[in-house]
């Protein structure tokens, strides 16, 4: 099947330091119906590549090299304009930390709604009730929208950005940790709504989580990240299962297990440094 | 000294919301609803429950840092609303929590090296080398490097602000720490890293922490007792063993169900 977006040779650099590759040589894809889910070290790169496929890095940082292709499209020869309507409306993005995305001095209620007036057109009772709708699927009481982020717990704000994401049904998903305030509970409700998504609008989606739980759960394919780059890459049974490269091997070997009887040992990049990476 | 390093009876905590088609009407909801705990000295009390339960209401009431609307919280014996400001700010040093949401509570202007010595500087801890040998070994130790020291917040990645707010937590020693989320956001290795990290401290220092998570594997890894929360009440508390193994509430038994990763095998 076609690929619904598909990253080729990904290179970041912050701009005062060109040589510095934070994300270095980054390619995979994300067929439509499917979900990639992304995992990797802390600081190798998830976030990066995700702000950078939805043009939102900061302006300190640069892709040196590589494309970004949505449904065949360069999304680099599109103006700003085209990227903004497809934004939020093609594309979903759920952000790392929520409370740097919203607005502090806006209703979540008007947040929510506010794709969906500029996309779709959408006012008054219609919006309202469209609005009314995304709260109670992501769990959050109509009445609440209201409020203001700061008057919501963690895990209500990050259900806000998912509602936000998902309002306009868009083909593609990209969510970055979406779901590291909720509780298991409503945790598996996020999931499944997420899931329907998938399989009811063939939506396309890359997760990024710390996960293996999640991961084992929802994902069809997997990318694992370590320094900047990719170091594998495959199926779930198969990256879960029969991982190839050390890294991921070491990664697996610390996820904590449900009985607490495993210890808890991080990775030895001493002995990772020396252990042979398959070709 | 008390078996108790901190006490909390009673705790209510009211919000009021708006509501109403056109948001015009209020409405007062309960965040804390008669919460009592207890903290052990030199162990670990990890609280759980649902999304929008109020556990991080709770943190920031058991530390005076939001105002209560009833009820009492004691630390080594002491009503800490009773204590008079300075003694106050003098215990802050050792009542410090590590905030779920890492970026919002990390000052922009303010360089990583400089956030971290930020409290050793308030309560006067050492000299100016001394802060800074301190914050360095800190830092290395949640697994950032001495090149970070000059850095701001907004050229981290997520897991690594979070262990900037861990950073700022430990260095100033303290005797309790409430610790909301603290290793969500961080991947397996470095998360088990922090998790020993915390266990050698408490073992060095007879810390005491409170540790809000919605991982029950990592709750099991780290704490001795855990209280569940449900709307406001703590339904149900007990040893780890305890609750795991035997849970009576409904409510529990669905969390545990719950916990991913359950239809697949790990290789
Ligand atoms: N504005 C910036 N300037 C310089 N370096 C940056 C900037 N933003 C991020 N970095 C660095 O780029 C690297 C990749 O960051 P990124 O946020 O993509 O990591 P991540 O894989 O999402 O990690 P985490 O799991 O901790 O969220 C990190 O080492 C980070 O320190
Ligand atoms: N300033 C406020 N005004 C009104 N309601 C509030 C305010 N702060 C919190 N709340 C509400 O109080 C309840 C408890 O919030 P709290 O942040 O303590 O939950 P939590 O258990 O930490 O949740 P999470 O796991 O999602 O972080 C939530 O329903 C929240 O929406
Ligand atoms: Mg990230
Ligand atoms: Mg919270």
């Amino acid at each position: 099947m076609a690929e619904l977006l598909k990253i080729e040779d990904l290179t970041i650099c912050p701009a005062s330091a060109p040589s510095r590759k934070l994300v270095s040589n980054v390619s995979f894809s994300i067929e439509p119906g499917k979900t990639t889910c992304v995992v990797g070290e802390s600081g190798s790169g998830k976030s990066l590549t995700a702000l950078s496929v939805m043009g939102l890095l900061s302006k300190q940082l640069v892709r040196t090299n590589g494309r970004v292709l949505f449904q065949g499209q360069d999304l680099a020869d599109l103006s700003t304009e085209e990227m903004r309507k497809i934004r939020g409306r093609q594309i979903g993005m759920i952000f790392q930390e929520p409370m740097t995305s919203l607005n502090p001095v806006l209703t979540i209620g008007f947040q929510i709604g506010e794709p969906l007036t500029v996309h779709l057109g959408l006012k008054g009772d219609a919006l309202k009730a469209k609005v009314n709708v995304l709260l109670e699927q992501v769990g959050i009481p109509a009445h609440r929208a209201n409020s203001y982020p700061d008057e919501l717990s963690g895990g209500q704000r990050q259900r806000v950005m998912i509602a936000m994401s998902i309002a306009c049904e868009p083909l593609m998903l990209i969510a970055d940790e979406p779901t590291t305030a909720l509780d298991v509970t409503v945790q598996a409700q996020i999931l499944s709504l997420l899931d329907n998504l998938k399989t009811s609008m063939n939506m396309g989606m890359l997760l990024i989580t710390h996960d293996f739980g999640v991961v084992a759960d929802v994902a069809d394919d997997v990318v694992v990240m370590f320094r900047g780059e990719v170091v594998e890459a495959g199926s779930v049974a198969q990256v879960l299962n029969k991982p190839k490269h050390p890294y991921t091997k070491a990664l697996l070997a610390c996820v904590p297990d449900a009985e607490g009887k495993k210890p808890l040992k991080p990775i030895d990049y001493a002995w990772l440094k020396n252990e042979q990476v398959p070709a | 000294m008390s078996e108790f390093i901190l006490k909390a009876r009673d705790l209510n905590k009211f919000y009021t919301q708006r509501s109403g088609r056109f948001g015009f009407g209020t409405k007062q909801v309960k965040a804390l609803d008669n919460v009592n705990l207890e903290l052990r000295h030199a162990s670990t009390l990890a609280v759980v429950g649902e999304s929008g339960s109020g556990k991080s209401t709770l943190a920031r009431c058991l530390l005076q840092l939001q105002p209560l609307d009833g009820g009492s919280v004691f630390f080594q014996g002491r009503d800490l609303a009773e204590l008079p400001a300075n003694e106050l700010r003098k215990q802050r040093r050792h009542l410090q929590m590590i905030f779920q949401d890492p970026f919002a509570s990390l000052n922009p202007r303010m360089k990583v090296g400089e956030i971290v010595e930020e409290g050793l500087l308030i309560h006067d801890l050492g000299t100016k080398n001394e802060r800074f040998e301190k914050a360095l070994k800190m830092l290395k130790r949640v697994g950032l490097a001495e090149s970070d020291l000059n850095k701001y917040p907004h050229e981290f990645s997520g897991g690594q602000r979070q262990r900037i707010g861990i950073a700022r937590a430990l260095v100033l020693e303290p005797k309790v720490v409430v610790c909301d989320e603290p290793v969500s956001a961080l991947d397996v290795s470095i998360q088990a890293q922090i998790l020993l990290l915390l266990k050698e401290l408490q073992q060095e220092m007879s810390l005491s922490y409170i540790f809000i998570s919605h991982d029950l594997r990592v709750v099991r890894h780290i704490a001795d007792e855990v209280a569940v929360m449900h709307q406001g009440k703590i339904v149900e508390k007990g040893s780890i063993q305890e609750v795991y193994e035997s849970p009576k509430q409904q409510y529990t038994q669905n969390l545990l169900k719950a916990i991913p990763g359950q239809k697949r095998q790990l290789a």
